[in-house]
């Protein structure tokens, strides 16, 4: 490629780029802004940095998120990996259709899969009332809740729903790609299957999961819609919150909350990317 | 693997103890109460200070309009036990048979409230319901966007403004003003009629004359001069005018809505106690005046009412503008223009929702 | 022994059942079921009268899907033909705003493009109107950008961006730099390269990348009320309004949801023919 155009590309890249972070820069700023103001910048301050701590929605909210995306990261990572081994190695004609129900998450509108969860989790409740009812007045050992309602536990299902399938997705072309005999050469020296799996598979494997499991991760901490509609009225995750401030007035609380995030993750993507650079830096000069 | 298996089942044990978990937090050492009002409708503190004097925690959230707030109760996996809906949707839910008579014994600040507000006719014999605020649907508008006053609904219809008018964002109110305009009961059930003022609506929107439909957004979008006309509360009038003091209220000449929004107790509440609790403290005078303080909704309290210029001036040290207070709690020739909402029977409530929805399809 | 590993796959099986299949049985049952309880068909009867709703939404579902495609694609090419470091560094960039949460990047747009926003703050400050103005003798006193159908696109593009991309990125990156070579070989130019060889085999990931594009943008409710005013309904917000909103029916919002997801799962059927094969692109 020649200089030039490469020059142009990088203009343009430059460009998208502005594009993507225009928003985020102006958030950031008027987190400091001294005024509630959205536009109208009035001198730098840090107190919505010392309001942040003491509001109890934000925070609660903050953790809420916290906690739900990493349960069911390490939930759908976990059961992704195993689905993922069990569909390889499943027939063509088993795995097929379980693809296609795989990909309905990912391919259905969020707004139907919180909604249908929604519908299955309140049909559930109705149906679990007349069970504990039932339970209740049959024996009178174990008393059974008779009201259930949506909250932590139906938000953290709907998030592992919509997880597993980005992991599957990301586990299943690495189980391709690796070699079949390795496992087998394992076996042969005497390993058996479980050893293999974890000193042979795992190895091999692992970008698809890491990545996978990043995605997941990702993907929970920006989800609002599913999580709308089933995290009940008790439970908000950050993204609810700011659904509910869109409807009146941003506090610049939230802009506060979202830069220590962003600045979060910036930080710990830089410090993967150092680390992973490194490595690879080890390696090339272990191969010379 | 194993490994993996047995924390997998681990997990969703867990998660199983977490649902069933949700379910039975009445009998657990903590009290709670789940509390569902409007946006920037109560003063934090005194959440605070209720949890402080009865250790019971509140679990306050916020719906966006009554009609959203039904919504979320009807779909179920709600677990709200006080709710503060507006006086029609009360009637509605009490005809739908959604909320629990109260027990006033445990409401003894009850006979605080104002005759006035009492048995109202979403709830004649006054058995779910304790009165929380009240007050008028008016147009709030920027004298200097519009360049001059307006004293008429029309304004809300008029092209003069076209891209200016911020439009309420429930159907109720919006369909409300445009009866109003035309010269009809709020409450009319004639369906020419509720017909005839959606198509004012309809024509309004499609002749540019909306920046769109709002609800709360519009706190923002009026104080930044970024919206010119729009109708809402009087008690958000006052928290958008303190924060630009050029934005104007009126009551328009065709008379309007008084509103009051009450609290009520939902019939399969979890914690209908710590509710009547709630109900009781949000009663005290001293709670009304600090709400009315901060949210600038006149309170039903008699006696808050009548202590909050006072009151305004020991904790501002300004004596409080009687206009203004005039607007929070309009007078008696005011509110002889206007008319509550009431209960609307089911069909003319589903032509309401067709017709709305319709309208966002235009 | 082969079957037995497939055994893994059993639990994971159950809970699609229980958390895919279940759900969207229960939005069918829905979709049939009258407000009273009972078989109809009356909810799909009503849909007829929502055919601007959909139309409008599929319309700037596309139009974003599009608009996504041209700038997605050549951003992804481009970082493709970069160095290792560079390619992490911009891959990371793209994925980062993800992490800010879409309402507030959305809401952040809403300051940036209304009347009295900054961008028709910083047009007033540079003098851009006074001179159009001058130029063209009218009265203008900002451009309205906010809460047309074309901020409401904007906003579309702005989120889902990344989810062309991604995808798009990671089929090109994986592509056998012996094949280009040879393609070069046989004395292809670089143009005949990228027509013959790149494109043909970047499809999967354009394919799901379209997907991903897509289907968000067709079913988007927070995006429309925040930039677009609620002023035209999109799919979402008559779903959302159906369901947690002001007209509450859940029925008739099941039916409009299925109809919706029925012609999507069409949509996406046809487009996949064209790519065919059960591979799908993998987002990273």
């Amino acid at each position: 490629m020649s200089r030039k155009s490469r020059g142009f590309n990088r203009v343009l890249m430059a460009l998208i780029f502005l594009f993507l972070y225009a928003p985020i820069f102006v958030l950031i700023v008027f987190s400091f802004n001294d005024s509630s103001s959205r536009t109208v910048w009035q001198g730098f301050t840090l107190r919505w940095y010392e309001e942040l701590v003491r509001d109890r929605a934000i925070t609660s909210a903050l953790w809420t998120t916290l906690l739900v995306s990493l349960l069911a990261t390490v939930i759908a990572t976990a059961a992704g990996t195993m689905a993922a081994v069990g569909l390889f190695h499943m027939k063509k004609r088993w795995r097929r259709p379980l693809m296609t129900v795989n990909s309905i998450p990912m391919t259905n509108a969020d707004i139907v899969t919180g909604v249908s969860l929604c519908l299955l989790f309140v049909a559930f409740f109705a149906g679990w009332a007349d069970f504990a009812r039932w339970i209740n007045a049959v024996q009178g050992l174990v008393r059974l809740p008779v009201r259930l309602h949506m909250g932590f536990g139906t938000l953290l299902i709907a998030h592992i729903t919509f997880n597993i399938p980005y992991v599957i997705l990301n586990v299943s072309p690495k189980l391709r790609q690796m070699d079949k005999n390795l496992v087998d050469a394992a076996q042969d020296l005497g390993c058996t299957w479980l050893q293999a799996f974890r000193k042979v598979v795992l190895p091999e494997i692992k970008p698809g999961i890491v990545s996978g499991a990043l995605i997941a991760f990702t993907m929970s901490v920006d989800d609002f819609v599913i999580s709308y509609f089933t995290a009940g009225s008790g439970t908000s995750t950050l993204a609810m919150v700011v659904y509910g401030m869109t409807k009146r007035r941003i506090s610049p609380k939230i802009n506060a909350v979202s830069t220590l995030l962003f600045i979060t993750v910036l930080a710990l993507l830089v410090v993967v990317n150092v680390r992973e650079a490194r490595q690879e830096q080890l390696a090339d000069q272990r191969k010379l | 693997m194993k490994k993996t298996f047995a924390m997998l089942l681990a997990l969703t044990m867990v998660l199983t103890l977490c649902l069933t978990g949700c379910g039975d937090s009445g009998g657990g050492g903590e009290r709670t109460v789940n509390v569902c009002g409007w946006g920037e409708n109560i003063d934090p503190e005194l959440i605070d200070r209720f949890e402080q004097e009865t250790g019971i925690q509140v679990n306050y959230q916020t719906a966006e309009s009554n009609e959203t707030m039904y919504a979320l109760i009807k779909q179920g996996g709600t677990d709200y036990d006080v709710i503060v809906p507006s006086d029609y949707m009360i009637g509605q839910m009490i005809a739908e048979g959604m909320l629990a008579e109260l027990n006033y014994d445990n409401i003894p600040n009850f006979s605080l409230i104002g005759e006035a507000y009492k048995n109202l006719s979403y709830d004649p014999e006054n058995k779910y319901t304790v009165p929380y605020t009240w007050g008028t649907l008016g147009i709030i508008y920027n004298p200097d966007m519009v360049g001059g006053d307006i004293d008429s609904w029309g304004a809300l219809f008029d092209q003069a403004y076209a891209g200016q008018v911020g439009m309420i964002g429930n159907p109720r109110d919006a369909i409300g003003a445009a009866l109003l305009y035309l010269g009809y009961s709020v409450n009319t059930t004639d369906e020419a009629e509720i017909r005839q003022a959606c198509q004012l609506i309809a024509d309004a929107k499609a002749a540019g004359v909306y920046q769109g439909f709002f609800m709360d957004q519009l706190y923002d979008k009026m104080e930044a001069g970024e919206t010119a006309v729009c109708t809402y509360y009087a008690g958000d009038f006052l928290s958008m005018y303190a924060n630009n003091p050029a934005l104007r209220f009126v009551v328009p000449k065709e008379g309007s809505n008084w509103f009051v929004d009450a609290m009520c107790v939902l019939k399969d509440a979890e914690h209908k106690e710590e509710a009547e609790a709630w109900i009781n403290f949000i009663c005290e005078t001293e709670s009304c005046l600090a709400n009315m303080d901060y949210i600038w909704y006149a309170s039903p309290n008699a006696e808050a009412l009548e202590q909050y210029p006072a009151y305004y001036q020991e904790q501002n040290g300004e004596a409080l503008d009687q206009e203004l207070y005039a607007i929070m709690a309009a007078p008696a020739e005011v509110l002889e223009r206007c008319e509550p909402y009431l209960n609307l029977p089911a069909d003319t409530l589903a032509l309401y929702t067709d017709l709305w929805v319709d309208l966002g399809i235009s | 022994m082969k079957n037995k590993r497939a055994l893994f796959a059993v639990p994971y099986v159950g809970w699609m059942a229980l958390f895919v299949v279940a759900p969207i049985v229960m939005v069918v049952l829905y979709a049939f079921t009258a407000a009273s309880g009972g078989f109809t068909l009356e909810n799909f009867a009503r849909i007829g009268g929502y055919a601007v709703v959909f139309t409008r939404s599929f319309q700037l579902a596309l139009i974003a899907t599009v608009i996504c495609l041209l700038i997605g694609y050549p951003v992804a090419y481009m970082i493709s033909r970069e160095g290792p470091r560079f390619q992490r560094v911009a891959m990371m960039l793209v994925m980062l705003p993800m992490w800010m949460n879409f309402l507030l990047r959305t809401y952040s747009w809403m300051s940036i493009l209304e009347n009295t926003g900054l961008l028709n703050r910083f047009f007033s400050a540079i003098g851009l109107f006074s001179l159009i103005n001058r130029l063209f003798g009218v009265q203008l006193e900002y451009f309205p950008m906010i809460n047309t159908q074309g901020a409401v696109v904007l906003g579309m593009v702005y989120n889902y961006l990344p989810f062309m991309i991604l995808p798009i990125y990671s089929v090109i990156e994986k592509l056998d730099s012996s094949l280009l070579e040879a393609a070069r070989d046989l004395g292809a130019n670089s143009l005949g390269v990228f027509r013959k060889v790149i494109l043909p085999l970047s499809l999967p990931g354009v394919l799901s990348g379209v997907t991903m594009v897509f289907v968000p943008s067709v079913s988007t409710f927070a995006i429309s009320k925040l930039l677009g005013g609620s002023n035209e309904l999109l799919l979402g917000d008559l779903i959302e309004q159906y369901f947690v909103g002001t007209s509450y029916n859940p029925y008739l919002g099941s039916a409009v949801a299925l109809v919706m997801m029925v012609i999507v799962v069409v949509c996406m059927a046809v487009m996949n023919r064209f790519g065919e094969g059960e591979e799908q692109a993998v987002m990273l």
